[in-house]
């Protein structure tokens, strides 16, 4: 049962990671919490059943790199879709007052959510996983001790795993990541030493987007169905577990993910399920109160 | 000439964007629409018509008499409105002016004290289940759970604004937006007090004695009282010495501090206040449906009510009644176009942060402030 739970929590854990990084990236450089991107993720699920469909139509889905052509398909587009959002809606209100942006940003919610149910459908839709993989893969596993983890379940948090270590490569060693993370301390400064600051910004978007993508193709793929509000609660959730990493900080909201991902599984398993939306909600209102820059936010965000 | 290939690209570029949703046809129709909105908007750029999106008419500055003129015009004419809609619309306008008082109470919070919060449907819940579970299990009169509501809605913005207010502002909007969740979700599973996802039925409308006042038009009339006090209140408010603190605290709140001003006091009194107005609310609109369920208090319809303030015009009275019986009567006006109004619905909220930030009938003072803002940069 512990053990079981704990799988579980980590394998839900590592998705909610994955949106989280686009809610913290954005945030460290902006200062702004970017509510459309749970509807971006949501996006990335539909690109995902989107793809799949398009390999039927070619009759390739056997391929073994069928699975890796879907997620990279899902993560282009929503990147492309994530750029174009950031220029349309975000970039002429840099300079206004905080409300703005924000408002701008339900608004950019309110559309993908409508266009996504017009062109898709308001039901559940059904991403055939069987068609990728073996009808077994997902309902065997390893065993270890009294609980099976299913190759799914590996291969979502290895796919996560390697998303977030591609990314803290990309951050820590590249030249842009250190742009990046420049624009991130003080974008006047970055700008001054010749760092394209709005570029920075916008890729920021792109790769935010990507990840969200990658992690809406994953929920796909393991709890089989998506519709089109989807992105509303784990977007939620996703930002929660951002804030209690430390909005701002990578390590952190990967962290906060996992976290939240476990208490939501510990919480499910031994007290409630039917609360299990409200543990992320007192975590944040704990943390907010304790430590309100969050478990590995520095103090330079004064709250 | 490179800047202006920009209009062919992005017709290009949406194209290619929504085709993996709509497949060919759909993106080729897309294509052919943002190409021609394209082609308009260059011909914009070519000819530099003289009106700017910016500059459109400002609505605020009559002269005293024109002013008096209006303000009967209007009185009669909200007056007679009953006579003149049918049942439906009455429906409809009455939501509106549920709507309003709620708008004009959350611009004490977001407008005045410039304090986002996002979880205000909570307090509204909490006044309209309070109503509904009195009313079904004490036959309590309508009149009576008005106080009670609003006393009871102010107690939940206490405890919830006590350990909370002295949070920054994006994250005083999460903590807000998660107690809006909190809330609704118990209201789902708390089967014995609330019906869970059921509701509660057969709550009772309003009566005075023996007199049923539960009628549209009664129910008009009522959410019109309602309104005139809230807006006069809230207007007075705006000139008092309180709400000059409450703008000196949104402005700055080291300066505000600094000239003697308690901004903790003041942040919880805005708070509740603008939580007993949501509470009241809460009540007439159970009285109202006569049915409530936690379907109602979703995170959208806390959206909705900031739209409203924002879209109108934070810390403008006119501002947000415009902007909420805006954001109220037109979708409804709209109902043929179906589902395509949400998503004009959508841009029309980018596209209105981006052309006139301010709202549709900014405040004097904070359009001042805007455009010296604008000056400045």
């Amino acid at each position: 049962m512990f053990l079981q739970q704990l799988i579980n929590g980590l394998t839900v854990g590592a998705i909610y990671a994955l949106i989280a990084l686009g809610y913290t990236m954005v945030y460290g450089i902006l200062e702004f919490i970017n509510f459309a991107h749970g509807e971006v993720y949501m996006l990335g699920a539909y690109l995902g059943i989107i793809a799949l469909g398009l390999l039927t139509q070619w009759g390739v889905t056997g391929w073994t790199l069928a699975p890796l052509l879907v997620i990279v398909f899902a993560m282009v587009w929503a990147a492309a879709w994530g750029g174009t959002i950031e220029t349309v809606a975000y970039r002429p209100l840099r300079a206004a007052p905080r409300l703005s942006p924000l408002i701008s940003a339900l608004g950019v919610s309110i559309f993908l959510q409508n266009f996504v149910m017009l062109t898709q459908g308001a039901r559940d839709q059904v991403f055939r996983r069987e068609l990728l993989f073996s009808s077994d893969f997902n309902a065997c596993g390893l065993s270890l001790a009294s609980c099976t983890v299913s190759y799914t379940q590996l291969l979502i948090i290895g796919t996560a795993l390697a998303l977030m270590t591609g990314l803290t490569l990309f951050i820590n060693r590249t030249k842009l990541g250190r742009a990046m993370r420049a624009t991130a301390q003080d974008q006047r400064m970055a700008r001054l030493c010749g760092v394209n600051v709005d570029g920075i910004i916008r890729l920021t978007f792109v790769i935010g987007s990507a990840l969200g993508a990658a992690a809406g193709v994953l929920v796909a793929l393991y709890y089989g169905v998506v519709n089109f509000h989807i992105g509303y609660v784990a977007g939620l959730k996703a930002f929660i577990a951002a804030v209690a990493g430390g909005i701002g900080s990578i390590p952190g909201a990967m962290l906060g993910g996992l976290l939240l991902g476990l208490a939501e599984s510990f919480g499910a398993g031994y007290l409630s399920s039917q609360y299990k939306d409200v543990y992320a909600f007192v975590i944040l209102i704990v943390v907010l109160l304790v430590r309100p820059q969050g478990i590995l936010g520095n103090k330079r965000d004064k709250v | 000439m490179s800047r202006d290939l920009k209009y062919l690209i992005w017709p290009l570029w949406i194209a290619v964007l929504v085709w993996p949703f709509t497949r060919l046809r759909g993106a080729l129709i897309v294509l052919v629409a943002a190409a021609a909105c394209s082609a308009l908007l260059f011909a914009f750029k070519l000819w530099k018509p003289k009106i700017a999106l910016s500059a459109m008419p400002r609505l605020a500055g009559f002269s005293g008499r024109t002013k008096t003129g209006l303000l009967i015009a209007l009185v009669l004419f909200s007056l007679a409105l009953p006579f003149a809609l049918n049942k439906y619309f009455l429906d409809v306008v009455v939501t509106a002016g549920i709507y309003v008082v709620l708008a004009l109470g959350l611009n004490l919070i977001v407008g005045l004290a410039g304090l986002l919060v996002l979880g205000y449907i909570a307090f509204y819940a909490v006044g309209a289940y309070s109503y509904a579970i009195l009313s079904t299990h004490f036959h309590l009169n309508f009149f009576w759970a008005l106080p009670v509501g609003a006393a009871l809605a102010l107690l939940a913005g206490l405890l919830l604004g006590l350990p909370t207010l002295r949070l920054r502002g994006d994250y005083l909007a999460i903590v807000t937006l998660g107690f809006g969740e909190i809330t609704r979700i118990v209201l789902n599973n708390w089967d014995g007090l609330t019906g869970g996802p059921n509701g509660i039925m057969h709550v009772g409308r309003p009566a005075l004695g023996g007199l049923n006042l539960g009628t549209p038009a009664h129910l008009y009339y009522l959410v019109l009282a309602v309104i005139t006090l809230a807006a006069w209140f809230t207007s007075r408010l705006n000139r008092s010495r309180l709400g000059r603190a409450l703008v000196a605290m949104r402005e700055d709140e080291t300066a505000a501090r600094a000239c003697g001003i308690d901004t903790t006091r003041l942040k919880i009194l805005a708070f509740c206040l603008s939580a007993a107005i949501a509470g009241m609310m809460g009540v007439v609109f159970a009285a109202k449906m006569t049915f409530v369920s936690p379907e109602s208090f979703t995170f959208w319809e806390s959206v909705m009510v900031l739209c409203m303030v924002v879209l109108g015009g934070m810390a403008s009275v006119p501002g947000v009644i415009l902007g909420a019986l805006a954001l109220i009567v037109l979708p409804e006006a709209f109902r043929g176009l179906q589902h395509y109004r949400m998503l004009v619905f959508g841009t029309a909220m980018i596209a209105m942060m981006i052309f006139r930030p301010q709202g549709l009938w900014p405040s004097k003072r904070r359009k001042m402030e805007m455009d010296e803002a604008g000056a400045s940069l």
